[in-house]
């Protein structure tokens, strides 16, 4: 937790207040205060069924808050469309590897690059007009360890493989907050590693909210921690607080614990 | 719906590549082909055929590029053609601009449908593609201009340009011919875009697109209308070609026969759609003078197609060793 305790508190660029859902008269999520800081891991944790991912689902707007308000950078997102929030620098991953698999994984980060550049509208050039954006994708897929498949069919990677995939589109988009949804699920321990070292690296100067079930990844580089239960914030603050919290062991582990 | 976009997924695997090598003698084969056809075959046969691939291959557009299922493309074609045989007959004008009043009037068409169907996904999509598509049938079954049941009849072909009479020789062949082909080429060109690229990113994951700070409505609207255009242009070329436009061309069941077409011949392939329209139009050909009801048939061809061969004639062949040998795709 060395990492956490920094004398000056960095800015914050992502906040909701009084954040709820609801799905036909039951309550998903109810009440959501966070405050997501620049340069900060935040992880989002809880039980299965605890609305962590319909709180990812609020704040890239993908759904429609029944009640509260978020603001990014500022803003006041509450009404936005999602792929305006996506255009503002809120990027986020998916829970289920959300890649393009008939795209190669070349063209899947490219895909993304394409927006910025500029390069999305053009139906009367040739593919040659995104060669160009291939030095920036090439240096990504080269950092996350990629380069091998560079002209592989998404589809045919591994799934450990298609998820660093899709943090690397993620990245192309250099967003100024990431929401990643269990990055690390389903991957073995060598690619664990590997991808805990690249949000810790990303983190650095930009703010990342995840949603984590893997503990030891979360105690290993996450700032501070949020625990939600039936969609409702249970505790929070840095992992030795949180996970010291009797509520919260009672949570993950059932009532005698 | 669902399976629908499954296949076009698949079919349309490996587009992404440029024709190289043996893609581009396939390219000089079909080219070849359209030359020689008129001399083999009955011209308005084959011109018919040319009109069918090309409104299939509007079609594949947006089922095999975009992942959007239309079931209203009945009223791009056979509005176009009402239109250009509207302006050709009544108004009077040069062949070439009432193919265009055509186009034009079929992609506004395209707009405003596309603009109220793109708002809904999957079998939703379809069902008010065909619910507009109905209306504007029975539109053309009302309106003055269309004449009703009877159609516009003895639509002239008039003087392409004032210059080249389309009645005259292999005229309209050629005229129809080099239309063909330069359409192709830009739904080729289309395909293999920028544009394209994003298009196809929608068709795969429409999620992770809008994640990615894409406004997918107005591609897929661009798509829709594109792909109403080349319908229309598709149209409006049948109307001079067979001089007469009616009902048939804008009812459901044309809509019907251009997802068939597609489906039999390949989603997601250039040559597919074209292929399946040269299958349906020559079945059709065929039965129209013997006693086989033509709608069984092509009910048993549709049905065999999805059970046996989903990814259509064209799709089938570019899995086997010869058709990535040759880049089909």
């Amino acid at each position: 937790m060395a990492q956490a305790s920094t004398s000056t508190e960095p800015r914050v660029v992502l906040t909701a207040r009084g954040l709820g859902k609801d799905f036909f008269g039951f309550t998903a999520v109810n009440n959501v205060n966070l405050d997501v800081h620049h340069a900060r891991i935040h992880a989002l944790i809880g039980p299965n069924g605890a609305g962590k991912t319909t709180v990812f689902n609020l704040l890239t707007k993908f759904l429609q808050p029944t009640r509260g308000q978020i603001t990014l950078l500022g803003t006041d997102i509450t009404g936005t469309r999602p792929d305006a929030v996506a255009r503002m620098g809120l990027v986020r991953s998916f829970q289920i590897s959300a890649v393009f698999p008939d795209l190669t994984v070349l063209e899947n980060v490219r895909v993304a690059l394409q927006r910025p550049a500029g390069l999305h509208v053009q139906f009367w050039r040739g593919m040659g007009a995104l060669d160009r954006l291939n030095a920036r994708a090439d240096e990504l897929i080269d950092n996350l360890g990629l380069a091998p498949w560079r002209d592989t069919r998404a589809a045919d990677l591994s799934y450990g493989r298609k998820r660093v995939l899709e943090i690397a589109t993620t990245l192309a988009l250099d967003p100024e907050v990431l929401l990643l949804d269990e990055p690390m699920a389903g991957m073995g321990h060598e690619d664990v590693h590997m991808v805990a070292d690249i949000i810790r690296g990303v983190a650095q100067s930009r703010a990342v909210l995840m949603v984590e079930h893997n503990l030891s990844v979360v105690a290993d580089i996450c700032h501070h921690v949020t625990v939600l239960q039936r969609g409702e914030i249970l505790a929070e603050g840095d992992y030795a607080t949180v996970s010291a919290d009797p509520r919260v062991r009672t949570a993950y582990m059932g009532s005698e614990a | 719906m669902a399976n629908h976009t499954q296949a076009a997924g698949k079919a349309g695997a490996a587009n992404v590549a440029r024709p190289r090598g043996a893609g581009w003698v396939l390219v000089l084969i079909a080219l070849a082909a359209l030359i020689i056809a008129p001399f083999v075959s009955y011209p308005v046969f084959v011109m018919k055929l040319l009109c069918f691939g090309l409104f299939a291959a509007a079609f594949n557009l947006l089922l095999g590029f975009t992942g959007l299922l239309s079931f209203g493309h009945a009223a791009f074609f056979g509005g176009a053609a009402y239109f250009t045989a509207h302006a050709a007959k009544v108004w009077g004008w040069q062949p070439e601009w009432a193919i265009l009043i055509g186009v034009a009037g079929a992609a506004l068409l395209g707009l405003v449908m596309g603009a109220i169907a793109i708002r809904r996904q999957g079998i939703y999509f379809a069902m008010i593609t065909l619910a507009l598509s109905q209306m504007f049938f029975f539109a053309c079954l009302q309106m003055p201009f269309t004449h009703g049941e009877d159609g516009i009849q003895s639509v002239p072909k008039g003087s392409l340009f004032g210059v080249i009479e389309l009645n005259q020789g292999l005229n309209m062949y050629w005229f129809v011919a080099v239309v063909f082909a330069l359409a192709l080429w830009a739904i080729w060109l289309i395909v293999h875009s920028p544009y394209g690229m994003i298009l196809k990113a929608i068709r795969e994951n429409e999620q992770r697109a809008i994640s990615l700070g894409y406004s997918v409505a107005r591609y897929k609207l661009g798509a829709f209308v594109m792909s109403a255009a080349f319908a229309g242009l598709a149209g409006g070329m049948k109307a001079l070609v067979m001089e007469f436009a009616t009902l048939t061309d804008v009812a459901w069941q044309m809509s019907g026969e251009v997802i068939l077409m597609t489906l039999l011949g390949g989603i997601g392939t250039m040559a597919g759609p074209i292929v399946g329209a040269g299958v349906i139009i020559a079945l059709q050909n065929r039965l129209a003078t013997s006693d086989v009801p033509v709608t069984v048939v092509t009910g048993i061809v549709f049905m065999i197609c999805v059970l046996l061969f989903r990814r259509g004639i064209v799709g089938e062949l570019a899995d086997t060793r010869l058709g990535r040998m040759l880049g089909l795709r």
